[in-house]
Parts: structure tokens; sequence; C-alpha cells
């Protein structure tokens, strides 16, 4: 992984020294809260409902021993001993005091960590693929980009103050597994020949307006990755709406002028900057890349590996479960990558406490090359395990509540943080996510229902991705009194699409039981194979809404 | 998209922060007039003054014997382009942040340096704050007509809260990845 040199450190640390004086002189009165908001927003503190939140960034979710063993030490001694692992793959601490941030920030510079820019309208932290240098059908490994974009995008001096927020994607393989049709800028890497390159889409994102988005340039050279990303935000920046918060993302400028158009805009400008100091060099790539090696992987016979394997799960159902569901191939023969599933019911969806970040970083120290991601559905990754020693790694991760074998079915949703804490939400989600998992508690239901994903949000911002799940719940206020919208359809994968509303909300009580008979139409109607995303695309909504609205006879 | 009538205008504050100095503000500013407010060349008493873009641009020919005491301000819509090769004549260029958030100024700081050629006193006026010095500074102002609560040398440490960057700016030629001694 990418590790700071002294330049990275005075950096960090210059900015630890700037928050800590920025927040003197807020609590000596000398900056008002309107003041003060946007320099703790872009050092990811907001004011939540009932506590202060601080969000940490972690670049493209990658995490190492120490630094999760620092997280873990942070949430006891600054917050009530957990964290939450959020969608842009960061960590949030609940409850942190305002006046203890400074201090919190400084334990986090010691191991190259920081919460600049995971929030305010600037740009946020780079996601990927959380598979990315293990994926089979990776055509290259897009973390060396992801830490390019990384540096260019901190404290950039021209792009702090944009209309509106700005989230960057980059994908190594063609199955998108980072959702980068919905983000602000999605970056897909291309080969052409003996060239790599980057298909650049813009103008996707999910709140109150969900967009997919448009490519503008089918084939972007490697070294031109920085000028053309400044290209494309200086002309956001300066023609951006800035006179409604509602319509200040990029999408809706791209809707406004036509992809086209934007597209031809940033060419225009991309072509007085592209020889420029920003061209990335060889040596500079190459650098990069550097950071992002093979671990020293054994050799083993992946035949013989898969057979032994194939053995160990054929005598224990459990762990054979939990493979099927928690693992992922790797092009490594003899290792295998392994989801730890942060979504047992009950427990809200994306919570660790501090034992369990200590656990994962145990765990990664003995099983995984001392490294963990964090993913964009809010579990844990160890991506470098030896197949040999998977049961050993299942059995550890079970005492610690990480191998409940649900990954990608119903019961791993996304959800946000909902009315419980948010001050935005119009209704709690947490309390649903538990509800949906209790009544679907029978492993062998969930597995032959397969591939699934619910996602929850509390409002319409949408943080719980509630437009991109097959099944999506939205929280509504309707006369003071939390009601739910079901949604269906919804994908953030290379086929991504939008859901598209059932029909009239539900009342909290109710969406259990809703969620079952859409389950019941998908079952009785399926084909064989076919995952209940290629049944919706097949049979359409009407179905489902039959079946749902049917009065009772 | 017209303007509304209370729209924001920058101040004339009695002190600047120039080049790292606190100095006595040398030019009057004129806000932005209504159409039915005729200011012509005559009109205009003598000394620096900076005058907003389009009431400039209706002035200028008649104004070129007091070319060096006539700067320009652009309000946050009106871009660098809009000066484009113009800029390089002229002693001073105002940009006005008509809030701390409204971060176009930034762009066109940058566009006056770095593609017009703009050499001149780049000067932002309007309702930024101190802790955007570092990046007002590094996209090429070099003064600051500061609104917000005075002295103003209390000010002048953030203009250096950072001692390095990863990007190329004004005051640093090449990205941090041109710099880091690789082979």
């Amino acid at each position: 992984m990418y590790r700071y040199d002294d330049r990275d450190r005075a950096i960090i640390s210059d900015r630890v020294a700037q928050y800590r004086g920025q927040t003197e002189r807020y609590l000596a009165g000398e900056l008002s809260e309107e003041q003060f908001l946007p320099l703790r927003l872009q050092n990811g503190l907001y004011i939540q409902r009932l506590a202060p939140m601080l969000r940490i960034a972690v670049p493209y979710g990658l995490l190492n021993s120490t630094q999760l063993r620092r997280l873990a030490r942070i949430s006891r001694d600054y917050d009530k001993g957990y964290a939450h692992f959020t969608t842009r793959q960061n960590l949030q601490f609940n409850w942190p005091q305002l006046e203890d941030v400074p201090d919190i920030l400084a334990e986090l510079a010691e191991v190259e960590m920081h919460s600049v820019q995971t929030s305010g309208n600037c740009i946020r932290n780079t996601t990927s693929d959380p598979y990315a240098g293990i994926a089979r059908d990776e055509i290259a490994d897009p973390r060396p980009y992801c830490e390019l974009i990384r540096q260019w995008s901190t404290f950039h001096p021209e792009f702090a103050f944009l209309p509106r927020k700005f989230k960057i994607a980059v994908s190594g393989s063609e199955q998108d597994r980072a959702a980068i049709r919905l983000h602000d800028i999605g970056v897909q890497i291309v080969q052409r020949g003996e060239q790599i390159g980057f298909q650049v889409l813009v103008g996707g994102g999910q709140g109150r307006t969900p967009v997919i988005a448009e490519q503008i340039r089918e084939f972007l050279p490697e070294e031109d990755l920085l000028s053309y990303l400044e290209a494309i935000v200086r002309v956001y920046n300066q023609l951006g709406r800035r006179d409604n918060k509602y319509k200040a993302r990029i999408k809706i400028l791209v809707k406004a002028l036509g992809a086209e158009e934007f597209g031809r805009r940033v060419e225009r400008e991309w072509e007085q900057i592209k020889d420029g100091v920003d061209r990335l060099t060889p040596e500079a790539l190459a650098w990069a890349k550097g950071f992002f090696t093979e671990p020293a992987y054994q050799a083993f016979d992946g035949t013989a590996s898969d057979a032994a394997l194939q053995a160990q799960a054929e005598s224990d159902k459990a762990f054979s479960r939990w493979l099927e569901r928690n693992s992922f191939p790797h092009r490594v023969p003899g290792y295998r990558a392994i989801k730890l599933s942060t979504k047992p019911t009950g427990v809200p969806p994306g919570d660790v406490t501090d034992r369990q970040l200590e656990a994962i970083a145990d765990l990664a120290d003995e099983f995984s090359f001392g490294e963990a991601r964090v993913t964009h559905d809010q579990n844990a990754v160890l991506a470098d395990v030896q197949q040999d020693r998977l049961l050993e790694l299942w059995q550890a991760a079970r005492k610690h509540g990480f191998a409940t074998p649900n990954i990608g079915t119903l019961t791993d949703m996304i959800c946000c943080p909902g009315g419980d804490y948010c001050s935005l939400a119009n209704a709690k989600s947490i309390p649903v996510a538990e509800a949906i998992q209790r009544k679907f508690d029978d492993l062998d239901y969930l597995y032959d229902l397969g591939d699934l994903n619910l996602n929850i949000s509390g409002c319409m911002n949408a943080c719980g991705h509630h437009h991109v799940g097959h099944i999506g719940i939205l929280g509504v206020d309707k006369k003071g009194e939390e009601f739910y919208q079901v949604q269906l359809g919804g994908s953030s994968s290379e086929n991504a699409s939008l859901a598209k509303v059932l029909g009239p909300s539900f009342s909290r009580a109710e969406v259990p039981e809703v969620i079952g008979k859409i389950l019941d139409i998908y079952v009785s109607q399926r084909q064989p194979e076919e995952l209940f995303i290629d049944t919706y695309n097949r049979i359409g909504l009407q179905p489902f809404k039959e079946s749902v609205y049917a009065k009772a006879s | 998209m017209p303007k509304p009538a209370n729209s924001p205008q920058p101040e004339n504050p009695a002190q600047v922060i120039i080049d790292g100095a606190v100095i006595e503000n040398a030019w009057r500013l004129l806000p932005q007039a209504d159409d039915d407010v005729e200011i012509t060349a005559d009109s205009l008493a003598p000394g620096n003054v900076i005058l907003p873009y389009k009431l400039w641009r209706s002035l200028r020919d008649d104004l070129a014997e007091r070319a060096h005491e006539i700067g320009v301000w652009l309000d946050s819509d009106e871009s660098a382009e809009l000066l484009g090769e113009d800029a390089k004549s002229l002693p001073l260029i105002a940009v006005h942040f008509p809030a701390f958030a409204d971060g176009r100024g930034f762009s066109t700081g940058r566009l006056l340096r770095e593609r017009y050629g703009f050499e001149g006193e780049l000067r932002a006026v309007g309702a930024f704050m101190r802790d955007q010095l570092t990046y007002l500074r590094r996209c090429g102002f070099n003064a600051y007509a500061y609104e917000g609560q005075q002295p103003l040398a209390g000010l002048l440490e953030s203009l250096r809260d950072f001692s390095d960057s990863y990007q190329a700016a004004l005051d640093q030629p090449l990205p941090l990845f041109r710099r880091r001694g690789l082979a």
C-alpha cells in the first residue's frame, strides 16, 4: 500500500496544526457557527442529532493492521467503543467531542491517516474495487491511479469550494464493483493494444435526482489522467449551478448542456493544459505502481489446492456455506479473498466494535499480509488468504462475529444511519434492516434467493443507495409519520439502472411483509439460474405491484 | 441570469494585505451600478480606481490616458476569458467572492495568471475567509482586501498554512510527483 514520505507527513501535520487553530478560534468565539461550518466539514466533522460525527478517510478502502489498531484505540479513548464503515469505504466515529478532534487527527497522522475532504463541497475520497489487484478479470490495478488522484485532489487550491461535493471512482475491470456509473466522474481502466488508458464517464450520482453517468471520452492515455480530471473539475467549478444546492451537482450541469457539449468544453479546456506539468511521467507512474506490488505469495498447485478445499467444504456444511457466499476467487492459484460480514442480525450494518477492529488487524496480520479493505457495501475484505488456511480463518472470524455467511444476499444490506443518528433523515433505517433480517433468517431460503441487493435510505439524499438496490427502500415523511417507499430494479453494476417506485408507501411494520410478497413473485416466476434482477428485467414491475397491492379477498 | 438587485458588492477596507504586508488601501473600488446611474470618463474622480467589468468595457477607450490608474473587478460569474489578452495591460485585477463558498474566483485567478499572462496586482475582494488565504495565494492572488475582523496582521500567518503541496500552482511550478527525486 502507499506509504508516506517526509513530504506527505509534513502536509498532514500542517493540516493538524491548521485545524487545531481553527477549532481554538471557534471555541474562543472568534469564528461564528457559519464560518466554522465549512472548515469542520472539509475535515469530516458533522454535527448530528445526538453528537458530532467524524468521518475518517480510508483511501480507496485500504487499511493496514497498524491503522486498524489505532482506529480501535481512538474509538475506545474518544468514542463509545465502536465505529462505522461507510459506503465511500471510509470509517466514521459517531460520538467524538468537538474539542477532541484535533487530538484525534494528531493520532491519525501518526499512522498516516487523516479526515481531509471527507465532507464539504470538495473532491472526496476516491473509491475503487475492494478486490483491486487480485481480481481475475482485472485489466490493471486501479490503486496506483487512485493514489495519484488522492494526492492531486488533496488541498487542491482551485477546487476546495466547488458548487457541491464531488466523487470519483475507478474500476480496473469491466465488471464494475466500484459503482463508477453513479459517480461525478467514473474512470474505467481500458487497454488498447499495449497501452493502458481510461474511459471517462461524467455526471452520475444518487441523491434526489439519480442519474447514470455518460461517457465523454472513450480512451484517455494513462499519462493524461490528472490533467483531464483538472479540466473536468475546472469546467464544473466555473459553470456548475450555485443558486440551488439541489441542482448544484455536476450531473445537473451535464444534463443541462448535454454530455456531448459538456465533453466538448472539457476537451477545449484540456487542450490548453494537457502538455503541462500535470502530465504523468513514466517515473511517476512507475513510482505509484511500486506501492502496489504483489505480496510474497507462496507457489501452490491450484488444482490440488482447490481439491483440498473442496474436500474440507464437503465435510462441513457451515464452512461450505461461508465459503460459497463470503469468498471471492483470486488470480493467484491457491489463494482466495474473504469478505468479513458486518451484517449479523441485530447489528446496524457497517458497525464494528473496537475489539472487532483489532480482530480484523489480527486476522490481517495472521492471514493476509497485514492489510484489509473497507468495501462500499460496508463490509471488510482480507484479500490474500491461502486456501489451505481458510478453515482456520473461518473459525477465527466466527469467534469475532464476522462469519455470518450472508454476503451478497438479502440480509447483506447497505443501510444509512437513518433517523437514529442523522439530522437529515425522514425516517429510521436501522430498525427496518433489523426487521428484515429477523423475518428472513433462514439461510437455505436466502441462498435459494441468491444474489440480491437490498438498500435502505432514511431520506431522499440516498446515502443508503436505495436507487441502485435490486430492492430499494426509502424512508419518507407522511404528515409527521415515518413511511417507506419500495423500489425495484436498481443496479450499480456495469449494467447500471435506477430502481422504479412500486407504488404508495408502507408503514414500518408492513415492510417485511411487503418484501416477502415481492420475493414470492420472484420465486414463482423465475426461470432456472435466473437472479432476482434478471427476473425483474424480464417481467417488469407489474406482477410485483399486483401482488403487493392486491386487495385482501 | 439577471442578478438580484441586492447582490453583494465588494467593500473598500482601509487596509489591505499586499505581498505579505499590511498597507493602506490605495485603490477605490466602484460597485456595480444600476443601469440608470450614468458614470462617464469625465465624471470619474482622479486617482486609482477599480471599475466593475461592464463599466470598464464601456469606458476603456475614453480612459486610455489614465490606464495606469484604472483597474477592473470581475464578479464571480465573470470569467477570466472575458478579459483575455486585455488582462496583460491592466495594473490591477480584482476578483469578487460574493460568499466564501463561491469558489469560482479560484479558477478565475489561476487562469488570469497562467493563461492570460497577467502579472499585475491580483486582488481578492469580498467575503472570502482567512482560512482560504493559502488557496488564494496558490491560485495567484497577491493582494487581499479582507472584510472580516481586524487587525489584518493576525491573518498573515494563514498565508502559509502549508509548507508543501501536492499540486503545481502559482507558488510551485511542479507537482509533487515531479519533485520526489524519482529515478
